[in-house]
């Protein structure tokens, strides 16, 4: 297994640093050697950039990959979106000659040179691939006895020929990692269904974004669950901002949001406040007491 | 839009009924295929409606790759000047720091509490070599236009 680099974005260090925290936390505790991916810039987010400009969005995808090349170690995202990215700049340039010749074109002019020999990974399909749920369940301490709704992301699983990562209708991974920690993966209706955010959406037509946030969060209380787990910041700034956005038009959600690193954090016996629970919009007091009892039980 | 694989399309509608902004939004996947093919569309904003899920090229039974395909008319429309102003914002935070969403105090605090570290040798160095890219590959003009 070739080492990591840990590449953390734009958004989990500018607006959810409760994330990088927890990666931080949970990778050490568990014993995997990851460093961050120094100098490395946006990533950059497919939205945008690969909507406005193939030849840009390559050559700044490649720059990052080429950080990680010079090391000597994959890439571990903790986002949907940085994970596209750099997965799908990657494959491409390792296939397509024109392209690798163009990029590497710029590159030269800040002294770099795209090789092709790393792959980039996304931490859950690392921790479900690489660690496997049964060396992972063992380092669980506090098993959490919650019932919690996992929302994929759109840009882990799909487009499914380049992720090879199985059905994106009925995925399972994601499912099997979460229920390692003792919780509970709820099936609810709509569930690999988009968040709204993606694409320019969110920053483009705000309103029109939270009307397919709506439609998840209906479905996720219907459900009945302690909390949602997300693996992307995107999808979790979706979530967490969202429900006090659609508490204007009447809505009374409150469920707290949580990357799948900072669930594992809790059932590794962090307290919320160490893995950043405190710095989301919605913060639920009533679940805080629930891991409180749980992890003070073990 | 040159794009042969559009050519197969048998306007059967599969994409739109999977499209979750077209059931809140004027974004008809299908017609935007259909239309694509004999007109510029770079005008119409359903084309930035879309949230690229991928539910439309992951189920089209031509197995034409329909996001991919609107990912092409936007780059198309943006050519030609037309980019939202809030995307525009978005780009030019690229290309002032390095990121697309800067570090603002709040969040600087919210690191320091946590006892997280920035590395600003680390940053500005990013932000040069990212500059000189986006200058390189026309980015920027791009941009201005
Ligand atoms: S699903 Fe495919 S074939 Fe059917 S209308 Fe859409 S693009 Fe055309
Ligand atoms: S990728 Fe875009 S057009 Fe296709 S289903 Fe998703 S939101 Fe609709």
């Amino acid at each position: 297994m070739r080492k990591l680099s840990l590449f953390t974005g734009c958004l989990i260090p500018n607006r959810y640093p409760g994330i990088e925290k927890a990666t931080m936390l949970v990778l050490e505790r568990i014993g995997i050697k990851c460093s961050e991916l120094k100098e490395a810039a946006c990533c950059p987010a497919p939205g945008i950039y690969r909507s406005f400009d193939n030849i840009t969005w390559l050559t700044l995808a490649s720059r990052n990959l080429v950080l990680a090349e010079e090391k000597g170690t994959d890439i571990l995202t903790i986002c949907n979106g940085c994970f596209s990215s750099l997965m799908d700049a990657n494959n491409i340039l390792k296939t397509d000659a024109g392209l690798r010749n163009e990029v590497n074109a710029h590159l030269q002019k800040i002294g770099k040179e795209y090789r092709g020999t790393i792959e980039v990974r996304h931490i859950i399909e690392f921790l479900h691939t690489d660690i496997g749920v049964n060396k992972l369940g063992d380092a669980i301490e506090k098993p959490l006895e919650i019932r919690a709704a996992v929302h994929y992301g759109c840009h882990l699983l799909k487009p499914t020929r380049e992720r090879k990562l199985g059905s994106a209708q009925f995925p399972v991974f994601f499912d099997e990692l979460v229920e390692t920690t003792g919780a509970k993966s709820v099936p609810y209706e709509g569930k690999t269904s988009c968040c709204g955010a993606g694409g320019g959406v969110r920053s483009a037509m705000l309103e029109t974004s939270f009307k397919m946030t709506e439609y998840k969060l209906d479905r996720i209380q219907k459900a009945g669950v302690d909390c949602i787990i997300d693996a992307c910041p995107f999808c979790h700034l979706q979530y967490d901002a969202g429900q006090i956005e659609l508490e204007k038009s009447g809505k009374d959600y409150d469920i707290p949001v949580l990357h799948f690193t900072q669930l594992l954090g809790l059932a590794l016996g962090f307290t919320p406040d160490e893995l950043g629970l405190h710095l989301n919009e919605i913060v639920n007091l009533k679940f805080e007491e629930k891991i409180a009892q749980i992890q003070k039980w073990y | 839009m040159k794009n042969p694989d559009i050519l197969t399309c048998f306007q059967c509608g599969t994409c739109h009924a999977s499209c979750p902004s077209g059931k809140y939004t004027s974004l008809n996947i299908r017609k935007i295929v259909r239309d694509s093919v004999k007109k510029d569309v770079s005008d119409q904003p359903e084309i930035w409606m879309c949230t690229t899920c991928y539910d439309c090229q992951e189920r089209c039974p031509r197995g034409i790759k329909v996001t991919d395909a609107v990912l092409a008319l936007r780059s198309e429309a943006v050519k030609k000047g037309k980019i939202l102003p809030v995307h525009r914002n978005v780009c030019n935070f690229l290309i002032e720091t390095g990121q697309s969403i800067p570090l603002d105090d709040k969040h600087r605090d919210m690191r320091k509490k946590l006892g997280l570290r920035i590395d600003e040798a680390s940053r500005k160095k990013a932000h040069k070599e990212v500059k000189a890219l986006l200058g390189s590959t026309g980015f920027e003009e791009l941009i201005k236009k």
